[in-house]
């Protein structure tokens, strides 16, 4: 009950927020929503599986050029274009997870961080269509969905609020079902849960799709909402990132993704104002989070009383 | 020119990617072989090697009016201990801290790449910076050809090295076989062989792990470093330049079996002729892709490497 309040209340505070907050934050607000969408996608596998992906760039850039190539490439409209992103990006998960899952630990690692180095090169690689570093910008007309004006600023908050919604409640939901708690016994003890009876593999895979498929809509939507695609967000650095939104947020909290995607993007932009080398506030907040803080923020409060935080 | 000398050439150029992958390579080999963790920040000790060469050779230069032979050779010495003592400096302030948990360690040690690129921005800046090789010949190469119906050596334009190059490749082959020796017949291998087989045994038998992990670390980012100072001659130092090493290391390091040295030296003169003669002759990325999938799939369908036997990890 309290966890359903808390739920509802952040969701109301991200309504408030769009008629109390200055235009430059609510821009900043719509793009964090976003992106969260991502990190709680990713937080499915690291936080609560206990796998560590360092490719989940992959899914997000499926998302992204799945929605972006159909529209520019094959003029499809917003609706179907977003069917073949969320497509794409579920198979693309389904055939790198089901390779990856035969090995573990650190193997696990290389072997996701090999697989989306791959597909930023061929991104690269097909530059004809992606125009490689330098993207495409996806033209305004294409950008509406149910008559709806996207590129309008107060259409494009929501938009990215309710997606966030939709991804933040039923994330909760499957976390708490039956699902989600097989998932927490892996995490902890793979070898008891597989002694009784879990078909252990399987349900990795399962939450590998899953939290593909959520990836990719954060991709698809940062697309069709912001019109520009570019292959920055295949690289390597777009799969550090969402494990730095999480580990600073709460890894295996539902609201720990918002909270590291919140403070990480305000520290980096501020930042970002000052030196050019601001990837290097992303460096220090790495390492100073695995030495002094590895259970992140939501994860913490959990640990010092609020037990019932979900 | 036609192909055979075509050929010869990217084989050179190769030899060069090869000697110099194998001493970066060998250094991740070394620390994952031992303190079983992943370095994800080692191409960032490659690139302190080849800023720390430009640094310290325009420096003598502009001190002391050194010419670029001393420069080198100053490089040669300092680099690698320099890159060294600030892998130390990380290995006793970070990993050390979080007990080398695997997967922690690769976490912080993407930090530690972060800190490292990005301080190199701040004080070296974003430009390529060249380092004068110590000598340079030109070094014309023969190639038969068939004159008037009889064989005989002839010299096509273009087609030739430098002294400089063949230099690095037998430095890189010196160092190759004093990590033999340190390994195989000092005490301080002795040592380190000890703590890679069993760390617990190796502390009961009062072998101070700790330290052999702090000197490993160093030695493997001092291996990185030297690497640097061969090619950076030839490269120019930029501070993203630790990208393709890592990549190309860990490429190596798979393959050749993970944590095995000897296994690794093979895999790099494999890895490092292929790419010479792969991109020549076809599109670097497309290499880079097939080659990137490759190392997926041999992690996939053989965990142990090409090379490796099955072993504990």
């Amino acid at each position: 009950m309290k966890a359903w309040l808390l739920h509802l209340g952040v969701l109301a505070l991200l309504v408030l927020a769009w008629f109390v907050l200055p235009p430059y934050h609510t821009g900043n607000l719509a793009r964090i929503l976003v992106l969260a969408v991502y990190a709680q996608g990713f937080n499915l596998v690291f936080g609560y599986a206990g796998l560590l992906s360092l490719g989940h760039a992959l899914f997000f850039a499926a998302g992204l050029y799945g929605l972006g190539l159909s529209i520019q490439q094959f003029g499809l409209p917003a609706l179907p274009a977003i069917g073949v992103a969320l497509f794409f990006s579920a198979a693309v998960a389904a055939v790198t997870g089901y390779l990856a899952l035969r090995t573990r630990g650190v193997a696990f690692m290389i072997v996701t961080l090999m697989f989306a180095q791959t597909g930023y090169l061929v991104v690269l690689y097909a530059g004809t269509w992606t125009r490689g570093d330098e993207g495409f910008v996806i033209a305004r007309a294409a950008r509406t969905l149910f008559g709806l004006d996207l590129a309008d600023e107060r259409i494009r908050y929501f938009a990215a609020l309710t997606l966030f919604a939709i991804v933040f409640l039923s994330l909760a939901a499957l976390v708490s079902s039956g699902f989600g708690r097989s998932l927490v016994a892996i995490r902890e003890n793979e070898e008891r849960a597989r002694l009784l009876g879990y078909d252990v593999q399987r349900i990795k895979w399962r939450a590998i799709i899953v939290s593909g498929v959520v990836s990719g809509a954060a991709g698809a939507a940062y697309a069709l909402l912001f019109g520009y695609a570019g292959a920055t967000f295949a690289s390597v650095q777009y799969s550090i990132l969402p494990l730095l939104w999480v580990l600073l947020g709460g890894p295996g909290t539902t609201i720990g993704p918002l909270i590291g995607t919140v403070f990480m993007f305000y520290l980096v932009d501020f930042a970002s104002e000052i030196t050019d080398a601001y990837l290097l506030l992303v460096g220090l907040a790495l390492i100073a989070l695995t030495l002094f803080l590895p259970r992140g923020i939501a994860g913490e409060l959990r640990r010092r009383g609020l037990t019932w935080l979900p | 020119m036609e192909f055979g000398p075509h050929l010869v050439l990217a084989l050179l150029e190769g030899s060069i990617t090869a000697a110099v992958l194998a001493l970066t390579a060998a250094g991740l080999a070394l620390v994952f072989g031992i303190l079983r963790v992943v370095n994800v920040a080692h191409g960032e000790f490659f690139m302190l090697g080849a800023v720390l060469a430009w640094f310290i050779s325009t420096t003598l230069a502009e001190a002391f009016g050194a010419g670029p032979a001393i420069g080198f050779v100053a490089a040669l010495l300092l680099a690698p201990p320099a890159t060294a003592l600030v892998a130390i400096a990380a290995d006793r302030l970070v990993l050390r801290r979080i007990g080398y948990d695997p997967e922690r360690t690769i976490v912080a040690t993407i930090g530690l790449l972060y800190v490292l690129q990005q301080a190199t921005l701040m004080s070296f800046g974003p430009e390529a910076r060249p380092v004068e090789p110590p000598f340079n010949t030109r070094i014309a190469l023969p190639w038969p050809e068939r004159v008037d119906g009889s064989w005989a050596l002839g010299w096509p334009w273009g087609f030739g090295t430098t002294s400089y190059k063949l230099f690095v490749i037998v430095a890189a082959v010196a160092v190759l076989v004093g990590l033999w020796l340190l390994l195989r017949h000092t005490r301080l291998g002795l040592i380190m062989r000890a703590t890679e087989q069993d760390r617990d045994m190796a502390r009961a038998f009062g072998i101070p792990v700790t330290r052999v992990y702090a000197l490993v670390f160093g030695l493997g980012a001092a291996l990185a470093a030297l690497g640097a100072v061969l090619v950076v001659p030839i490269q120019q130092a930029h501070y993203l330049m630790g990208g393709d090493p890592l990549l190309l290391s860990f490429i190596v390091v798979i393959i050749g079996g993970l944590g095995s040295v000897g296994g690794t030296v093979v895999a790099a003169v494999l890895i490092g002729l292929t790419d010479g003669v792969v991109s020549v002759f076809f599109s670097a990325t497309l290499a880079k892709i097939i080659a990137t999938l490759l190392v997926a799939m041999v992690l996939v369908f053989r965990p142990q490497g090409l090379f490796g036997k099955a072993s504990a990890r």
